[in-house]
């Protein structure tokens, strides 16, 4: 058994107030959680619970308060090289096309410029974007801002993805688009891949491992379940299928709980 | 969007209202067209007021001869040195300060002070640290322009977006590679929006300058006139400056257009 790509060992991460070293906030809590190399794993949670902190405890964004960080092996110091990042939000650098920004890290590495447009407008067309390469982000649609964003990360090969919730701004039959199209990428190159999410049936839907988190403050896993469906998949289809409610259903009971938890805490601090 | 007629229609209203204000000052400072309103003597709304065709003869004059030229090279080189000079300290200063929050907090007190002093009666040190040449005249200038651009560069960096910049670094940006493609592209809308400011008070840093002490420039024309109660010829060098700061403004707005492409217009709703 390799090392895993992406392991999380005992990691806690606690916040103090810049302005109040006594207002602490641990977000979370004692979490292992690994990812072996090509492996898709889906974390879901309430709202609020620390997921994009794992996130960026994997990324090398964040250092973990205790426990430790290792990709494939070797303890992670400062930012992850190995691994991709895919935001929630807009990453884009809205001063450059989509082409620069999707060649952006071969320009950071030094990549001769016509090699790096050359493999950009590669990735472009591999995402549905051919011809939009010298369109601004702020020209460009949501969805296409995420594809842009996609081939952004994968332009460099990264061994490990990680997804913060890509997709939750794009409506729902762009969405699954995305899903499909980003299934279909991974399978071609099997990296590990850490998938964010607060939607279940997404979670399903695309990955090997589902990994429930509970609510927070301190939260840390509290369920993990095999998903095993066929590949390969589609995101669409694949919800009808008896097995998949069936795990939606045991995951749920799970998760429920915890989003009622998460919902109450809210209401208390609102 | 304005339609093409009616943005033609607005121009021709704006010279009209141009035209009335030039008429209203004519028929009111003529010494001739009407009886005298307020003054007891019919030359003396001439005298305080001057008279728009002197005022036009005089620019012409100006130009025919060439004796404005030179006037208005020192005028124009003190300008743009210290708007080149005050934007160049302002965004290098800017762009430390905000990287290194140590160094900020301890500035902060005095570059607050130093900012809200008026520079103005700076300029009699001017002259005497840099003589009544050029050099006090862009002194005064670069104070007056390093701040704008300071603040503005200041306040971009502060706001780049934590997930641009995360991403970058994910995507393998070295400090430098941050600076460069980073918080110096973040920076730069905000030093554009602060340059229309500027390059009007680096003309105002150069005029005042010439105005307090010097031997050359528009304010210094503007200066002998008044000493010999000329006028005319005082409202010709606020027209001349006038237009030439209009012009200025222009080649800033041609360049923001130009540099800043990446930035969404309102009304701009393209679209794919």
């Amino acid at each position: 058994m390799s090392a895993p790509a992406l392991a999380l060992d005992g990691v806690s991460c606690t916040f103090v107030s810049r302005d109040d070293p006594s207002q602490r906030y641990t977000a979370v809590s004692d979490v292992t959680l690994n990812v072996a190399p090509g492996e898709f794993v889906s974390v879901v949670g309430p709202t609020g619970c620390g997921k994009s902190t794992l996130l960026n405890l994997g990324a090398g964004l964040l250092e973990p308060s205790s426990g430790k960080v290792t990709v494939f092996g070797e303890p992670l110091r400062g930012v992850n090289m190995r691994a991709g990042y895919m935001f929630q939000t807009d990453a884009l650098m809205p001063w450059r096309s989509a082409l620069d920004n999707v060649t952006a890290g071969l320009q950071f590495r030094g990549v001769d410029a016509a090699e790096a447009k050359r493999q950009g407008d590669e990735w472009l067309k591999r995402v549905g974007l051919g011809g939009f390469g010298d369109r601004y982000p702020h020209q460009l649609s949501g969805g296409m801002r995420k594809r842009t964003a996609l081939a952004q990360t994968l332009i460099l090969d990264p061994d490990i993805i990680l997804m913060d919730e890509p997709f939750s701004a794009l409506d729902i039959q762009t969405r699954q688009l995305m899903e499909n199209e980003v299934l279909e990428l991974w399978a071609a190159r099997r990296k590990a891949v850490l998938f964010i999410t607060h939607d279940l049936d997404e979670a399903i839907a695309m990955s090997d491992r589902v990994v429930v988190l509970s609510a927070g403050p301190a939260s840390h896993p509290i369920g993990e379940f095999p998903i095993d469906l066929p590949r390969p998949r589609d995101v669409a289809e694949i919800r009808t299928l008896p097995r998949f409610l069936d795990l939606h259903n045991r995951i749920w009971a799970v998760l429920r709980e915890e989003v009622l938890k998460g919902y109450a805490q809210q209401k208390l601090h609102a | 969007m304005a339609t093409p007629t009616s943005a033609l229609r607005l121009r021709v209203y704006q010279l009209l209202v141009l035209a009335a204000m030039v008429l209203a000052w004519f028929v009111l400072t003529s010494p001739t067209l009407l009886p005298p309103l307020y003054f007891s003597n019919p030359n003396q709304a001439a005298f305080f007021f001057g008279e728009p065709h002197k005022v036009f003869l005089r620019i012409v004059d100006w130009f025919v001869t060439g004796d404005i030229f030179v006037h208005l090279g020192v005028t124009l080189f003190e300008t743009l040195m210290a708007f080149a000079l005050g934007t160049a300290g302002g965004l290098l200063v800017g762009l430390w300060l905000a990287l290194s929050p140590t160094a900020s907090a301890i500035l902060d007190p005095y570059i607050k002070a130093a900012n809200s002093m008026p520079r103005v009666i700076l300029a009699p040190i001017f002259s005497v640290w840099f003589g009544l040449g050029v050099w006090s005249k862009v002194a005064l200038g670069f104070t007056l322009v390093f701040f704008i651009v300071f603040f503005n560069v200041y306040q971009g960096v502060r706001e780049v977006s934590p997930t641009v910049l995360a991403n970058a670094r994910m995507l393998g940006a070295s400090q430098r590679q941050l600076l460069r493609h980073v918080y110096l592209p973040s920076a730069t809308s905000w030093v554009f929006s602060s340059l229309h400011t500027s390059v009007g008070l680096a003309f105002v840093g150069a005029v005042v300058g010439e105005y307090l002490g010097s031997a050359r420039g528009v304010g210094y024309l503007i200066l002998q006139a008044e000493g010999t109660f000329d006028i005319n010829t005082v409202f010709a060098g606020i027209v001349v400056l006038t237009a030439f700061a209009l012009a200025l403004d222009a080649i800033v707005g041609v360049l923001e257009k130009r540099l800043m492409k990446w930035q969404p217009r309102s009304g701009e709703t393209e679209k794919v």
